[in-house]
C-alpha cells in the first residue's frame, strides 16, 4: 500500500532532499506517524498540540484536508497527499 | 448604461453561462466576468472601497501617499483610484512578476518597489511593512487584512450574483488575499442557506514558497475558514489547462487564475452530477488574460507554457 506524499523545499532536509516520499496508514494522523518512523522529525514540523500547525496546508487530492476530517481524514492506496507552506495570495 | 465617472462604473458585471462546459442540463456553470471593470479586474472593486474608507477615516487627504504591497491587479486598481483622487502611490511587488503589471501601474503614475522573487508575496508583505513603519505619514491600506475588501464584496459582487442567479448552489472563487470569497461568501449564505462557497488556492512552483521556516508562512488577517464549504489547491498545469478551455470552448479570453477557479468549479460540478444532484455553480473569473500574454501561457503546446510559468506568480 503506498500513498504519495509531496514534501515542500523547507522540509526536504527531513527526507535527505527527496520531493516525494511513501508512506501507509488509514487516516492521515497515522501516514504521518508512518513518515515520522522513516523520515524522524518530520512529524513534529506538521503537528501540535492543536493538530496541524497553523501555517501548514494538507491537500488529499488537492482538496485542503481542514474541510475534510482534518487528521483523521481516511487516506488510501493511490492517495496523494501534498504539504505545502502557507503563503501571501500570489498576485493580489 | 450610463455613469457619471469611472469610478460609479466599477462592478455590474455580467454573469454569463458556460452551456458548452456544463456537464448537462441541470448542472450548469455560469461566469461572472469581473474583466468588465475599469482597469480590468475584480480588484477594482476592493480598491474603490479601501480607499473610499481611507477618505471616511480622514487617513487621506489630496497629495497624500499610500504604499500596498501587491503583485498587479490591486496595485494597478489602486493607481487608477489614486490618479483620479490625487493621491501618490508606491507598489511593492516581487520581481518575478509580469511586464505588462508593471507598464501599467508606471503608466497611471505609481512607483514601484522591488522585493525578493523567492518568497514571493509573504516577501513583498514583510517588505511593505517595514517601509509603511519607517514612514507614519503614509497609508499603507493592506488588502490583506482591510475589511472594506470584504465589504466590497459583500455590498456588491454579492448582491450582484444573487440578483441575477437566485438559485445559485455553488460559488468558487480564487483565494488571495481572501476577499472575495469572505464578502461573497458571507452574503451569500446569508441570503441562500446551503449554498457551497468554494475556494481555488493557485499552487505554485517551488521558488514561490522560499522560506526560512513554516513558521514564517502567512494566512491573511481577513481569512476565516468558516465561511468555506471547500478550498482546493490547483496546479499551474490545470490552471493553465482550463484557461485554454475556456477560450477554446466558450470563446472567453480569462487570466490563468480564472482558469484555477473554474477548475474547481467543474470539480463540483463533476460530484453534483455523480449525487444526482442539479446544480448552478458561479465561477468569477477575476482578469482578462491580457496581463500574461508575455508570460506565454497562451502560445505553443501545455508543456511548454507550464514551464515558462514556473517560478512565476500567475493568480
Amino acid at each position: 500500500m503506498a500513498i504519495e506524499v509531496r514534501i515542500p523545499t523547507i522540509l526536504r532536509t527531513y527526507t535527505d532532499g527527496a520531493k516525494q516520499v511513501e508512506g501507509t496508514g488509514s487516516t492521515l494522523g497515522e501516514l504521518f506517524t508512518d513518515l515520522d518512523h522513516k523520515h524522524g522529525g518530520l512529524r513534529d514540523r506538521l503537528v501540535d498540540d492543536g493538530g496541524l500547525r497553523r501555517f501548514v496546508n494538507v491537500y488529499l487530492n488537492d482538496e485542503d484536508v481542514r474541510f475534510l476530517a482534518g487528521l483523521d481524514t481516511p487516506v488510501k492506496d493511490g492517495d496523494t497527499v501534498t504539504v505545502l507552506p502557507a503563503v501571501a495570495g500570489g498576485a493580489s | 448604461m450610463r455613469y457619471d465617472n469611472l469610478l460609479d462604473s466599477v462592478g455590474h458585471t455580467p454573469l454569463v453561462g458556460l452551456p458548452r462546459l456544463s456537464p448537462s442540463p441541470e448542472t450548469r456553470l455560469w461566469a461572472k466576468l469581473e474583466d468588465r471593470n475599469p482597469t480590468g479586474s475584480v480588484k477594482d472593486r476592493a480598491a474603490f472601497f479601501m480607499i473610499a474608507q481611507a477618505e471616511k477615516d480622514g487617513l487621506l487627504s489630496p497629495g497624500s501617499t499610500i504604499i500596498e504591497p501587491t503583485s498587479g491587479n490591486t496595485g494597478i486598481s489602486l493607481a487608477m483610484v489614486a490618479r483620479l483622487r490625487g493621491y501618490r502611490l508606491i507598489v511593492v511587488m516581487p520581481e518575478n512578476t509580469s511586464e505588462e503589471r508593471r507598464q501599467l501601474l508606471r503608466m497611471y503614475g505609481a512607483e514601484i518597489i522591488g522585493s525578493p522573487a523567492a518568497g514571493g508575496s509573504n516577501e513583498a508583505v514583510r517588505v511593505a511593512k517595514r517601509i509603511a513603519a519607517e514612514h507614519p505619514d503614509w497609508v499603507m491600506l493592506y488588502q490583506y487584512g482591510n475589511e472594506a475588501n470584504v465589504r466590497a464584496h459583500y455590498e456588491t459582487t454579492g448582491p450582484e450574483i444573487l440578483k441575477d442567479l437566485p438559485e445559485i448552489t455553488h460559488f468558487v472563487a480564487g483565494l488571495g488575499t481572501t476577499g472575495t470569497l469572505m464578502g461573497v461568501g458571507r452574503y451569500l449564505r446569508e441570503h441562500r442557506p446551503g449554498v457551497k462557497i468554494v475556494a481555488a488556492e493557485p499552487r505554485y512552483g517551488e521558488l514561490v514558497y522560499g522560506l526560512r521556516n513554516v513558521d514564517e508562512g502567512f494566512v491573511p488577517e481577513l481569512y476565516d475558514s468558516s465561511v468555506l464549504t471547500t478550498r482546493f489547491s490547483v496546479s499551474t498545469a490545470d490552471a493553465l489547462r482550463r484557461t485554454r478551455e475556456l477560450i477554446a470552448a466558450e470563446g472567453i479570453f480569462a487570466g490563468i487564475s480564472a482558469g484555477g477557479a473554474l477548475h474547481a468549479g467543474l470539480a463540483m460540478a463533476a460530484k453534483a452530477v455523480a449525487a444526482g444532484e442539479p446544480a448552478d455553480i458561479v465561477v468569477l473569473l477575476a482578469d482578462g488574460g491580457w496581463k500574461y500574454l508575455s508570460t506565454g501561457a497562451y502560445d505553443g503546446t501545455l508543456e511548454e507554457a507550464e514551464a515558462r510559468l514556473d517560478g512565476q506568480l500567475w493568480a
